[in-house]
C-alpha cells in the first residue's frame, strides 16, 4: 500500500511540474521564466527522492538529488546575475508596456 | 502500518498540498513580486516537509546505513532551506533594478 501511495504523490508532483511549465512558457518577463524553472528544479529534487524510494535504492538517489539541488541554485543565481548585468528583462517593447 | 509510515504519509500529503498552493499562486497572482511570494512558500515549506517525510520513512529498518541516509536527507533539507531564499533575493534584486513595476489597484483601473 505504501509504494502505491508514493507513486500517487510522484504522479501528482509531475502534474504540478507541468502546471509550472505554463508560467515558464507564457511569463511576461524573463525573470518569470527563471522563477518557473526554479520551481520545476525544486520539484525535481523531491521527485528524484521519491523515485529512489520506489526503486528501494535511496542511498544512490540522495546524491543525485543533492547534485540537482546545487545545480538548480547555481543556475538561478547565474541567470539572475546575467540579466542584471544585461540591463534588459523584457523580450520586446510591447511586453514592457504590458508588464508595467 | 507503523508510526513512522503514518508520519511519512502525513508529511508527504502536507508537502503536496503546499506544492499545489504554490503552483496555483504562481499561475494566478497578478504581478512578479506576489508570484515570488508564492514561489518561496513552494520552495522552503513544501520541499522541506516532503524531504522530512521521506527521511522518516527511510528510518524504518533501524540500521546504521539507514540513519546515515536520513542524515544526508536532512542535510539536503537544510541546504534547500538556506539557498532558496538566497535565489529568491537575487531574482528580486534583478527585478527591482531592471524596473518591473509592482501591481497596484490604481494601475489596474487605468488600463
Amino acid at each position: 500500500m505504501i509504494p502505491s501511495f508514493f507513486l500517487t504523490i510522484a504522479i501528482g508532483l509531475t502534474f504540478l511540474m507541468a502546471l509550472s511549465l505554463i508560467r515558464t512558457v507564457i511569463g511576461p518577463t524573463i525573470l518569470d521564466r527563471i522563477l518557473g524553472g526554479n520551481i520545476i528544479g525544486t520539484k525535481t529534487t523531491t521527485l528524484l527522492l521519491l523515485i529512489g524510494l520506489l526503486y528501494n535504492d535511496l542511498g544512490m538517489f540522495v546524491d543525485i538529488a543533492l547534485a540537482y539541488a546545487l545545480l538548480n541554485f547555481i543556475a538561478t543565481l547565474a541567470a539572475s546575475k546575467f540579466f542584471l548585468r544585461r540591463l534588459g528583462v523584457f523580450m520586446e517593447d510591447s511586453e514592457r508596456e504590458e508588464a508595467s | 502500518m507503523t508510526i513512522l509510515s503514518i508520519l511519512a504519509i502525513f508529511f508527504l500529503s502536507l508537502g503536496l498540498f503546499f506544492f499545489f498552493a504554490g503552483t496555483v499562486g504562481i499561475l494566478r497572482l497578478p504581478d512578479f513580486y506576489s508570484r515570488l511570494h508564492a514561489a518561496g512558500k513552494c520552495d522552503s515549506l513544501a520541499a522541506v516537509l516532503m524531504i522530512i517525510g521521506i527521511a522518516l520513512y527511510n528510518l524504518e529498518p533501524y540500521s546504521f546505513g539507514a540513519l546515515l541516509v536520513s542524515a544526508k536527507l536532512l542535510l539536503i533539507a537544510i541546504f534547500i532551506f538556506i539557498t532558496s531564499p538566497t535565489a529568491t533575493h537575487a531574482i528580486t534584486e534583478a527585478a527591482l533594478v531592471l524596473g518591473v513595476k509592482p501591481w497596484t489597484r490604481a494601475g489596474r483601473k487605468r488600463s
